[in-house]
């Protein structure tokens, strides 16, 4: 696991070198182009916001009123036989539904549990290893106009459950 | 889909706070969330400014097109019965970098041209098509390989290390991938 660490404080760092070395190499104006992509980073985030304040204060209320923990409780006594953490199941299933929702579970999982402890870790890389599953797959074969998905659904759901549980693995390895 | 997760979340909470006797802290959560939702935006705007920044040098350098390139061999072995030189396989491809790279909006528009194109190989039919079975199972089982995101709300939720996760993230991303990769590879074997 202490490779997997410090591979990590590697990757980023390595990227940009190799990033930016190439568009020196390659006789690029590197500067100009990256002062117009952070402009384009910027608009993408105001686009966000909108619905990160809206969802954020949909997870608020559910925290606020204890109907989350009332949840993971109910769950977390069918979980607790998998040895899955109850705090992460609505999460794990929100997922499948909706990213900027499961954002939402997360940001909450973070701030009361810390972005370092096992379920932030855990909720950290489950959320960088799994896809909204019902959303793709509507929105997408929607513009086919295809309704028999025949194998996709359960392919999908394996890969999820699948990442799921090496998110567990890893966070707890960690 | 989020109309009635969203109309749903709120409603309960507010039943179920009623309840539970929490109609204080429902106030205050609603006020605060949507201030800590501005203040999350505001980290979000740096780092999003950088990757996107970063990307952008990348697509014009040609490492872009590049790492397209590389990725041909993988795209004829899960698509084998997609003609050659189809534009859908250069949609699939186009969509599986985005992925990989994390740019989101330039993945989905990729993937449903990806879809339209394989809707006319598959005679307009709506049953799916063995090749949009394995496209959308590689699309779902995530590709991403640094979850930038992530990485910028544990950072503004005072993580020691927020890009800790990144390379145990790329092992997880791996290996739901593979099993995608297996599965659909099984059924389409199975169908054809």
């Amino acid at each position: 696991m202490k490779i997997l660490i410090f591979l990590s404080d590697f990757i980023m760092p390595l990227m940009i070198f190799y990033i930016v070395g190439f568009g020196l190499l390659m006789k690029k104006n590197i500067y100009d182009e990256f002062i117009k992509g952070a402009a384009d980073g910027f608009k993408t985030v105001l686009n966000i916001m909108p619905t990160l304040i809206g969802l954020m204060m949909g997870v608020g209320i559910l925290r606020a009123s204890g109907f989350l923990n009332f949840i993971a409780e109910l769950i977390g006594k069918a979980t607790n036989y998998i040895h899955f953490p109850s705090e992460l199941v609505p999460l794990a299933i929100v997922r499948l539904f909706s990213s900027s929702a499961a954002t939402g579970l997360a940001l909450d999982l973070f701030k009361e549990f810390g972005t370092d402890s096992f379920i932030g870790l855990a909720a950290s890389i489950m959320m960088g290893c799994t896809e909204t599953v019902f959303y793709t797959m509507s929105v997408y074969f929607m513009a086919a106009k295809v309704t028999k998905t025949r194998w996709t659904l359960p392919g999908a759901l394996l890969c999820t459950v699948t990442g799921i549980i090496a998110s567990t693995i890893l966070a707890r390895l960690m | 889909m989020l109309n009635y997760l969203w109309g749903a979340m709120i409603i309960i909470g507010i039943v179920y706070g009623a309840i539970n006797g929490t109609m204080t802290n429902i106030t205050a959560a609603a006020l605060d969330s949507a201030k800590e939702a501005v203040e999350l935006c505001i980290t979000m705007v740096g780092i999003m400014g950088v990757w996107v920044g970063l990307m952008r040098i990348a697509e014009v350098s040609g490492i872009i097109k590049a790492a397209t390139n590389k990725i041909k061999p993988f795209v004829d072995f899960m698509f084998p019965t997609i003609p050659k030189n189809h534009k859908a396989r250069e949609y699939i491809t186009t969509n599986i970098i985005a992925n990989i790279l994390g740019l989101g909006w330039a993945a989905t528009p990729a993937g449903l041209m990806a879809m339209e194109s394989l809707k006319e190989l598959n005679h307009d039919s709506e049953k799916a098509s063995v090749d949009m079975c394995t496209f959308l199972i590689i699309n779902i089982s995530s590709l991403q390989l640094i979850p930038i995101n992530i990485i910028a709300y544990r950072s503004q939720y005072g993580s020691a290390n927020p890009g800790i996760i990144t390379a145990p993230a790329i092992v997880a991303t791996t290996i739901s991938t593979i099993v995608g990769i297996i599965f659909a590879k099984i059924m389409a074997v199975k169908h054809q």
